[in-house]
């Protein structure tokens, strides 16, 4: 039979991928590192100085912006794999843990901006926990004056960021549970005496944050240098380092370009320390653990530590979706005062006014994740195809290749890429933006389709060998067919994390590729609250409902297939 | 010794550890029954025979069928047919399409389906061609199994354990079954089992590994 498509000999795919991996992250490093040392010939300099570093320290706000960024983000990180833990500690295995699970995993893809603008319409002063309050309660008959939300200490930030990482922590977690033998662990720490959040955190916990790792460390330094949810949820003045570096990089003034690149190295230095600090925490966690386990106590008395978990995971998607509904009714509100807990009355005119920027947006959207997505499922395959035809499997190094664009700070290297970019006359535009946000599509494609990749019963390859069907036929007509479900939840899951990309696309795409991402965080500063409801609505739509088809199509495609339907 | 599969001095190693040894020749419509205790290789040898040996094991010496020395070939070109215990039917796939899968190429559209049908016809699954295999029972599953692997027209035929996994009654139907039709195709034939009785009623030369 003559084959049409013919597989590389050469480890195409994954040199490709390697390069798609490192290339970006280290050529953006090197644009930051040159104009940091005052190197940036496009505005006349030519370094080596120190001046850029001598202006980001003069800049008063430097000190603020860099607690916050440490403390918002070391808060978010630790709050969220904590409430995590204790979900799990307290749940794990139960009834109560599946219906939180249904409750949260939805939540997964909605992108961060649409959610955080969900938490800000729900605690603002004006938003719906206050008028449900108002007036009997609280006295007030109009929104009180109070720094609720861009609060000087970035709470409201760190509440949006723990919102959305719970979720992710949540699966990657119980993906991982799978690897462990955690039921017969349970049981025998349990037949020793230990109440059910001991046992699981002295006999689990150890085993499962080993391979949980790494997604830790991305919600760490995700958390510290996030761009869109500080812009939203975050202080303004000052903001965050990361949305200072954001400002100074679309400053007409080019000069400020190399004040930018100072502070994405220092926003890179912290982070490493940060890292640092994470891991000395996890000696000294191990350490209290150890002598806990000493003294031998139980923890029997668990039940409110239990009910905690349980409050916790509740209010965490109570929140998101309650936040959702909010955008929704923001869309198609029309008068709404205080302390009204629904519009006088509702209205299409949001929706009219906004139609033609908003589809638009979604047009743009979809092209650059259609883009990114299909060369990335692309590569991917490639790659677990190729290990699998030379036996190669993914190393612990090759694990932390993967993550690398997820554990580096965007602001330290994207701003670098886009000065490079420009550097070498390359047209900001759809392509570039495709490209980068490849860079961090492809990381969660190949988690999202390794396992079942590699659980797939090579049995049938066999088999099919036997009756004479070459590798390319055993790929395309047995396993790419028969993994049908999963490789729809991977592309679903690539649509969801490009949707979600703001800063890529913002600068990369030089401020003139306008995404429903970018339009809807360009809002938030005007505080027109119906645009954001359309935009943010938008926003989620496009990221939710690859999934809702990723479920549907399987199931309708194989509805005569009753081998394919379960597992 | 040209028309059977002939395992010149086959010895299979892994890390410089001996696993299996073996010198041995099949005739055409011969049974070979290879027996011993789980975890000795058994199924390794097969997978060498269909070269689907997995790298960390190396092979020496030559495995040849009908003259052929199939050691270097890749699996697809070897023209050695394996059942295993589960009949991993495509699931994809309907029954007729399953077989149409195994079934050597050429021959227009018709001249195919009528094949197909005559195959599903001989093992008593007349008008089985559009169901979903899923839908099927243990017992169906294995003939449509053994009519896929047929149609492909193998020169071999290996046995992975493959009637451990039915109710004795319909153990002995299918097992008898499958010596039937590898006897009447003049198929040398490779058995790896523990169950006595496979080896009993293959009739043929028994070869016990420790």
């Amino acid at each position: 039979m003559a084959q049409t498509i013919r597989f590389p000999r050469l480890p195409l795919f994954p040199a490709l991928t390697v390069l798609v991996l490192l290339g970006p992250v280290a050529a953006g490093l090197w644009g930051t590192l040159l104009p940091a040392f005052g190197h940036l010939p496009a505005a006349g300099q030519t370094g080596p100085s120190l001046e850029a570093f001598r202006a980001l320290f003069g800049w008063p706000g430097i000190g603020p912006a860099i607690r916050l960024s440490l403390t918002t983000g070391l808060a978010a990180a630790v709050l969220s794999l904590a409430i995590t833990a204790l979900i799990l500690a307290g749940w794990a295995g139960t009834r109560g843990f599946r219906v939180l699970e249904r409750l949260l995993s939805p939540f997964l893809s909605v992108p961060h901006a649409a959610a955080a603008f969900g938490l800000a319409f729900l605690i603002a002063p004006s938003g719906w926990i206050a008028r449900l309050f108002s007036p009997w309660l609280t006295g007030w008959d109009r929104p009180p004056d109070l720094l609720i939300l861009n609060d000087p200490w970035g709470i409201a930030l760190t509440l949006g960021l723990v919102m959305k990482e719970v979720p992710f922590l949540l699966l990657m977690s119980i993906a991982a549970l799978g690897q462990i033998d955690g039921r017969r662990r349970m049981a025998l720490s349990q037949s020793m005496g230990y109440g059910r959040i001991s046992a699981w955190m002295f006999a689990i916990f150890p085993a499962l944050y080993a391979r949980i790792r790494l997604p830790v460390l991305v919600v760490l330094t995700w958390s510290m240098s996030v761009v869109d949810v500080a812009v939203i949820l975050g202080p303004s003045t000052p903001a965050t380092l990361s949305v200072q570096i954001v400002r100074w990089m679309s400053d007409p003034e080019i000069a400020f370009r190399l004040q930018a690149a100072a502070a994405a190295l220092v926003q890179l230095a912290l982070v490493i320390g940060a890292v640092g600090v994470w891991f000395l925490g996890e000696t000294l966690l191990a350490r209290l653990t150890c002598m806990r386990i000493e003294a031998g106590r139980r923890g029997r008395r668990d039940r409110p530590l239990r009910v905690a978990g349980f409050a916790l995971g509740t209010l965490i998607s109570v929140a998101l979706l309650l936040g959702l509904l909010g955008l929704a009714v923001w869309s198609i509100a029309g008068f709404w005062s205080f302390p009204d807990l629904m519009p006088d009355q509702f209205t299409t005119r949001n929706w009219m006014r906004h139609h033609m920027g908003s589809l638009d947006a979604l047009g743009e959207t979809a092209l650059i994740a259609a883009l990114a997505v299909s060369i990335g499922m692309l590569l991917t395959i490639g790659c677990l195809e190729t290990e699998e035809r030379r036996n190669l499997r993914l190393t612990q190094r090759g694990l932390w290749l993967i993550y690398l664009p997820l554990i580096v700070p965007q602001t330290a290297f994207l701003p670098g890429l886009q000065t490079l970019f420009l550097g070498i006359g390359l047209d900001m535009g759809r392509a570039p933006v495709a490209l980068a946000h490849l860079v961090f599509v492809l990381p969660y494609l190949r988690l999202s389709l390794e396992g079942p990749w590699r659980a797939w019963d090579h049995r049938q390859a066999a088999v099919a060998a036997a009756l004479g069907a070459g590798p390319d036929r055993v790929l395309w007509r047995i396993r790419l067919p028969m993994l049908l479900a999963p490789l729809l939840t991977a592309l679903a899951v690539g649509i969801a994390v490009s949707v979600g990309q703001y800063l890529p696309t913002l600068l990369i795409g030089g401020g003139r590729v306008e995404t429903l991402t970018t339009e809807a965080v360009a809002l938030a500063s005007g505080g027109d609250r119906r645009a954001i409801g359309v935009f943010g609505l938008m926003q989620t739509a496009a990221a939710l409902l690859p999934f809702a088809l990723a479920l549907a199509l399987p199931a309708l495609i194989w509805r005569h297939r009753r081998g394919l339907l379960h597992g | 010794m040209a028309d059977g599969l002939h395992l010149d001095q086959v010895e299979i190693t892994r890390n410089g550890t001996r696993l299996i040894a073996i010198d041995t020749y099949v005739a055409p419509g011969e049974v070979l029954t290879i027996m011993g205790p789980s975890g000795v290789g058994k199924s390794t040898l097969l997978s060498a025979v269909t070269g689907t040996l997995s790298p960390e094991f190396t092979l020496s010496g030559h495995i040849r069928l009908m003259g052929r020395d199939l050691t270097a070939l890749p699996p697809e070109e070897r023209c050695v047919g394996i059942l295993f215990q589960d009949a991993l039917l495509f699931p994809h796939l309907n029954v007729g399409a399953n077989l149409a899968f195994g079934l050597a190429p050429g021959g227009t559209r018709a001249e195919r389906r009528a094949k197909i049908d005559a195959a599903l016809a001989e093992v008593g699954l007349d008008g089985f061609a559009p169901r979903d295999p899923a839908t099927l029972s243990g017992g169906q599953r294995a003939r449509v199994a053994l009519m896929r692997m047929l149609l492909s027209e193998p020169h071999a035929l290996l046995l992975d354990e493959p009637f451990s996994g039915l109710d004795a009654d319909l153990r002995d139907q299918v097992r008898n079954l499958v010596f039937d039709h590898a006897k009447a195709r003049g198929l040398p034939v490779l058995l790896v089992t523990h169950d006595e009785a496979d080896a009993e009623a293959a009739g043929g030369q028994v070869i016990v590994l420790e």
